[in-house]
């Protein structure tokens, strides 16, 4: 019993220590924003590789979903509390924005699972390359379609969420948007490591290493393709929602091919099929991208060389398709991957 | 009412006709055969009762209900399991998680379940571990529940190919080319194994197979196909003399 208090405690302890640190000078603005860029960074490499580790299927559009959760989650929000030229008077008092935050990501998660149907639903009759197709067709058109919408401000992009952050810093000075992030990681992983260790979720294994197999032995593929494709894709909502009010103003250009290029990197750096890789590479990303950033553009010579390497001396990634807790077995003591 | 009923089956390729105008009954507990030259379409039979290919024409039906327009997994449901003449487990998961996965059907819990780990999931994985440990003791291969699939020899994968069909609960079992690749030793094992399945589990067996020693010592009633149209049938007695299988054999062979 001891050792299932241990993972809860860990995270309560850290929780504290990131409202803590701040406060009394220990954490400043430039550490808060990299470890929430980090941790959304930790969400979408982990939710990508729902699809593309775990269930084997190459989707490279992952950018795309992050639009719609980033846009529903800043409309969902503007609407409801700040006065707006197109969405008119707040609904609601600032003071209830803590409260209402969760709600105003779950919208995001939701419209992104929806909107993952688009890709999941071609998944049933195809796969490989011309399933990679269809979903970089679909995260230019929900480009395109942003770029279209004058009431989210088309091409230049729409603001307003940091008013929201600024009502709940008002609410209580704690460092709101790191306590977000980290709910956020926390939740995707929690909901990601048990959908893949049932047997249900197994069946999305299944698929991957035979999907004739799976149909016959009476897994219902289709349905399998559906909920793995609009989890990844709500994550990925979630992750575009944490974004969108991390930097207080979202537009069509953050979330191009470059973008859902970066989450392939993180999936491939860690390993497919394995959790603990995708939160390892997303760490290791993040800190090379602030290393690598008076290289500017450049660093876009250097990430993918980097993978090149990768790929030519461990395929696998960082941990294969291994758990840290098949690594490192004392770790079980701590937690078991269940 | 009859385990399997197939009426007037045709299926075609383009302009290939893989199987044309195929019947057979099986009422239930039988071990029976289908044989027949390599591309004779044994394995489209075999495809079309799992639910894997639409008939063109004709009609099958498993215990009464008609399966035309079923996916696999749906056939399945009714009680129909197979094997494949290449072996097709998953071969990234445990022997006991092939066991585990194939009880997709039954699991007995919703994805909420799963993610809010509810007393009925905890009860229902705990019953689908049960049921798959018991019928790898069953079958003599407990130790075997936490191997990976490639590191076990062809023969053994061929039995927890086996296994796994059977983990499903079927009524009716298609084995597809069971002794293919086996060496001689093993194919003795193979056939007691074969006869053991069929007198412990409460199913019938369907079986194609190219080696005769098979067949014959196994089999109650042989079905013969060739091009897809049955040339001939009976007990393996009357199958061994009868001139127009031997023909088309030999034929397949003179080629
Ligand atoms: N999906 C398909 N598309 C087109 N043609 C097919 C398909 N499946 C099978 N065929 C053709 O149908 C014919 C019958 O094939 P089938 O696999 O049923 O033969 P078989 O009797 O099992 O042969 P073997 O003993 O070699 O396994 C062959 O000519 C094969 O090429
Ligand atoms: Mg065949």
């Amino acid at each position: 019993m001891g050792n299932r208090i241990t993972v809860p405690a860990a995270l309560c302890a850290l929780l504290f220590l990131m409202v803590a640190m701040p406060h009394v000078g220990l954490l400043g603005q430039y550490g808060v924003t990299f470890l929430c860029t980090m941790g959304i960074y930790i969400i979408l490499s982990a939710s990508l590789n729902l699809v593309n580790g775990y269930m084997g299927e190459f989707s490279c559009g992952h950018a795309g979903f992050m639009a719609v959760g980033a846009y529903t989650s800043s409309v969902a929000g503007v609407f409801l509390f700040v006065p707006d030229q197109v969405f008119g008077q707040p609904w609601l008092p600032m003071a209830l924005t803590p409260f209402a935050f969760p709600i105003i990501l779950a919208a995001g998660f939701i419209a992104a699972a929806l909107a993952g149907l688009v890709v999941a639903v071609p998944s049933f009759k195809t796969r490989g390359d011309y399933l990679a197709v269809i979903t970089l067709a679909a995260s230019y058109i929900i480009k395109s379609a942003i770029e279209n919408v004058e009431a989210v401000g088309g091409p230049r992009g729409f603001a307003g969420m940091g008013k929201i952050v600024q009502g709940m810093d008002s609410m209580a000075p704690i460092p709101w948007m790191l306590v977000w992030i980290f709910l956020g990681v926390t939740f995707t992983i929690w909901i990601l490591r048990r959908f893949v260790y049932s047997t249900y979720g197994k069946g999305v294994m299944a698929i991957h290493q035979d999907e004739v197999a799976a149909e016959i032995m009476s897994v219902n593929t289709n349905k399998m393709k559906l909920i793995a494709f609009m989890l990844s894709s709500g994550l990925a909502g979630l992750a575009g929602g944490l974004y969108a009010y991390l930097i207080s103003f979202v537009n069509p250009a953050s979330f191009t091919i470059l973008r859902s290029t970066e989450c392939l990197v993180m999936v491939y750096l860690g390993g497919m099929g394995s959790l603990s890789g995708s939160v390892l590479s997303a760490i290791v990303f993040a800190i090379l991208l602030e290393f690598l950033k008076p290289l500017e553009q450049l660093k876009w010579v250097a990430i993918p060389l980097l993978l090149i390497l990768l790929m030519q001396f461990r395929p696998e990634g960082i941990m294969g398709n291994r758990e840290l807790s098949d690594v490192f077995p004392k770790l079980k003591r701590f937690y078991r991957f269940k | 009412m009859a385990l399997l009923e197939i009426k007037d089956l045709t299926q075609r390729f383009g302009g290939l006709i893989a199987v044309n105008d195929f019947s057979v009954t099986m009422e239930g507990r039988e071990l029976n055969a289908l044989i027949g030259p390599n591309g004779a379409g044994k394995t489209t039979v075999f495809n079309l009762v799992s639910g894997f290919y639409q008939p063109t024409t004709g009609s099958i039906t498993i215990n009464g209900v008609d399966t035309r327009g079923m996916k696999p997994h749906q056939v399945t449901s009714l009680g129909v399991a197979r094997t494949f003449q290449n072996i097709r487990l998953w071969n990234d998961m445990t022997v006991l998680d092939n066991i585990r996965v194939s009880q997709h059907y039954r699991l007995g819990y919703s994805l909420a379940d799963a993610l809010l780990r509810t007393r009925r999931y905890a009860d229902r994985e705990a019953a689908i571990e049960r049921t798959a440990m018991e019928l790898l003791e069953f079958m003599g291969m407990k130790d075997l529940a936490n191997e990976f699939p490639p590191n076990l020899s062809y023969g053994i994968q061929r039995k927890v190919e086996i296994a796994r069909a059977l983990s499903t609960k079927p009524k009716l079992l298609l084995l597809d080319e069971p002794a293919a690749g086996l060496p001689s030793t093993d194919v003795v094992e193979l056939i007691k194994l074969i006869e053991w399945i069929h007198k412990e589990f409460d199913l019938a067996i369907w079986m194609i197979e190219h080696q005769m020693t098979v067949v014959m010592s196994l089999c109650q009633w042989i079905k013969v196909i060739d091009f897809g149209a049955t040339i001939a049938e009976g007990t393996p007695e009357d199958i061994r003399n009868n001139p127009t299988v031997i023909k088309a054999y030999l034929g397949d062979e003179a080629i």
